[in-house]
C-alpha cells in the first residue's frame, strides 16, 4: 500500500518567495520571503501557500460549530470552555430559555456540554456563544473525545465522506464540532469501535489516501462482527 | 580559588577530550509528555533537562494580561537533586533572573500579537546539571514551543563560549584560550562564560550575558565560535522535531 504522506514543515523553514507566491495561513513574510510560523503539512493552493498545523489550540471563528463545557455559570451569562485560548461567554438573552437573573444554575451547570456556535469574536478575542439556532442544544447522554482542532477537516473527509463511512459502519450517531470536541451516541461497542476509528484517523491523517484504508479497516471489522 | 588544572594538554585536547571548538554530546527529544501541550526532553553533556509548554491560555491574574499581545512566562527550576550539593528548592536570585532572561528571549521569536490577553507559559526543569543549564533550557524552550504548534518566527537556540587557562602552571598569566561550550571544571575555574541565544535563521541575538572578563578580539572571538555551535545545536533540534512525526507514522 502507497503510505506518500505529505511534506512536514518546521517553524521559519522557507517556503517561497512574495513574487511568485502568496503567504496563506501559518505563514509570514520577511524581507520578501514567506516562511512557516509552526510545525504543519505544507499545502499549496492556486497561487496560495497554506500551512496546516498539526497540534493547537482551537482559533475561534465566528458561526464555527462548536461543542463547548460549562466553566461557571455566573448571574446573568455562562462561561463555557470551548478549547480556545479563552472561555467564551453564553449571555442568558442567547438561550432558548427564559432565564431569570441569578438562576443560571438552574439550566445550565459546571461540567454541562453544549452543543453552540460562535456568534461573535472580539478584537481583543472576547469571544461570544449563542444556542439560539436550530441544532444547538444541551447535550444529554452520549460520549465527547477530544482531537486536535488542526485534524477536524481531515475527520469529515472531502464533502463529508470520512465522516458519512464512519456513521455509517458504526451505527452510531457522531457530530463533530470545529473546535476538536467530538459527541458519539450509540451501543457502547459501537462507540468503542467509532472511538479507535477516529483515534486512527488522527494518527495518520497526514498520509495520502486515508479515506479508502479507513474504509477497508471499517468494512472488515463489520464483517466479522455479523 | 587555587587553579592548578591544566585546562588544554600538549595535544590541545581539553579536560574531557574534546577540542576547542567542539560541542557535548547532546540528544535531543520532542513531546515526551502528554499533559503538556508541548515539551521536550534534551541531554547536553549530562545536563538533563525537560520543558513544558502551556497555552496560550488566558493569563491570570487579569491585571497582567497584555491587550495587544501574549505574555510569555518561562520558569526555570533547577531540581534539589541536580547538583551534588542539595539544592535548595524553590526560586532563588539566580533562577529569577534565568527565568527574566529566557521570556523575553522567546517573546522576540513568538508571534505574541497573535493571542491578546493570553499568557504563554514554559516550564523548564533542569533535573542535572553540568554547567550551561541556560542555554540547555533555553535549547529545549525553543523545541517544546515548536512542538506546542504556537506560532513563531524561529526556533531558538542557545550556546556558549568562554575563555579558559589564562594562567600557566606557576600562577603567571598567559594568552588563555576562547573554547566552544563550557563543561563543569571550565565553567567553575575558567576566566568568562560567554552564553548567547540567537534567531538561527537571521543571526539574531536573543540573550547575551558574560561572566569574567574579555578583551574586544576575544569577545569577538568568542562570540562567533558561540554562534556556530548554536548553528550546530539548531540542526539537531530540526532533526528531533521531524524525528517525532517519523516515529509517529511506524505505529500501527
Amino acid at each position: 500500500m502507497s503510505r506518500e504522506k505529505r511534506e512536514i514543515v518546521i517553524p521559519s523553514q522557507l517556503l517561497g518567495d512574495t513574487n511568485s507566491n502568496k503567504a496563506g495561513r501559518g505563514t509570514f513574510i520577511e524581507k520578501g520571503k514567506i516562511y512557516s510560523d509552526r510545525m504543519g503539512l505544507l499545502s499549496k493552493k492556486s497561487d496560495y501557500i497554506n500551512v496546516i498545523p498539526l497540534k493547537g489550540r482551537y482559533e475561534p471563528i465566528e458561526k464555527d460549530f462548536i461543542i463547548g463545557i460549562i466553566e461557571e455559570p455566573l448571574s446573568s451569562s455562562w462561561l463555557v470552555d470551548i478549547n480556545a485560548p479563552y472561555p467564551a461567554l453564553l449571555h442568558t438573552n442567547e438561550v432558548p430559555w427564559d432565564v431569570e437573573f441569578g438562576e443560571t444554575d438552574k439550566y445550565l451547570n459546571r461540567g454541562d456540554s453544549i452543543m453552540a456556535k460562535i456568534l461573535e469574536v472580539g478584537l481583543e478575542k472576547n469571544i461570544q456563544i449563542t444556542l439560539k439556532d436550530h441544532n444547538l442544544y444541551k447535550i444529554r447522554g452520549g460520549y465527547i473525545t477530544n482531537i486536535e482542532p488542526s485534524k477536524v477537516p481531515r475527520l469529515i473527509g472531502k464533502k463529508g465522506s470520512m465522516i458519512t463511512l464512519l456513521k455509517k459502519y458504526t451505527k452510531s450517531r457522531i457530530i463533530v464540532g470545529k473546535n476538536g470536541r467530538i459527541w458519539i451516541n450509540g451501543d457502547n461497542d459501537n462507540i468503542l469501535k467509532a472511538l479507535q476509528v477516529i483515534k486512527k484517523i488522527e494518527n495518520e491523517s497526514i498520509y495520502y489516501g486515508l479515506t479508502d484504508r479507513i474504509e477497508e479497516l471499517l468494512k472488515k471489522d463489520s464483517k466479522d462482527v455479523q | 580559588m587555587e587553579q592548578d588544572i591544566k585546562f588544554i594538554d600538549d595535544d590541545g585536547k581539553r579536560l574531557d577530550g574534546r577540542k576547542y571548538d567542539e560541542l557535548r554530546e547532546i540528544k535531543i527529544e520532542a513531546g515526551v509528555l502528554h499533559r503538556a501541550e508541548g515539551s521536550c526532553y534534551l541531554e547536553w553533556g549530562s545536563n538533563k533537562v525537560v520543558a513544558a509548554v502551556y497555552g496560550p491560555r488566558e493569563a491570570i491574574p487579569r491585571h497582567s494580561q497584555n491587550p495587544l499581545k501574549a505574555i510569555v512566562r518561562a520558569r526555570y527550576n533547577m531540581a534539589a537533586f541536580s547538583v551534588d550539593d542539595r539544592k535548595r528548592p524553590g526560586p532563588d536570585r539566580r533562577s529569577r533572573e534565568i527565568s527574566k532572561v529566557i521570556s523575553e528571549a522567546l517573546e522576540k521569536v513568538i508571534l505574541t500579537e497573535k493571542f491578546p490577553r493570553a499568557a504563554i507559559e514554559v516550564n523548564i526543569e533542569v533535573l542535572e546539571a553540568e554547567a550551561g543549564t541556560r542555554c540547555a533550557g533555553l535549547t529545549a524552550a525553543g523545541v517544546a514551543l515548536a512542538d506546542a504548534g504556537i506560532p513563531m518566527k524561529d526556533i531558538p537556540v542557545a550556546c556558549a563560549a568562554g575563555k579558559i587557562g589564562s594562567k600557566d602552571d606557576y600562577g603567571k598569566k598567559i594568552g588563555g584560550n576562547i573554547v566552544l561550550d563550557l563543561g563543569k571544571q571550565e565553567d567553575n575555574f575558567g576566566d568568562a562564560d560567554l552564553p548567547i541565544a540567537i534567531s538561527p535563521r537571521n543571526g539574531e541575538i536573543l540573550l547575551l550575558q558574560m561572566d569574567g572578563h574579555l578583551t574586544l578580539d576575544e569577545f569577538d572571538n568568542a562570540l562567533n565560535l558561540a554562534i556556530k555551535g548554536c548553528n550546530i545545536i539548531s540542526k539537531i533540534q530540526k532533526e528531533a522535531l521531524l524525528q517525532k512525526y517519523q516515529v509517529d507514522m511506524e505505529v500501527d
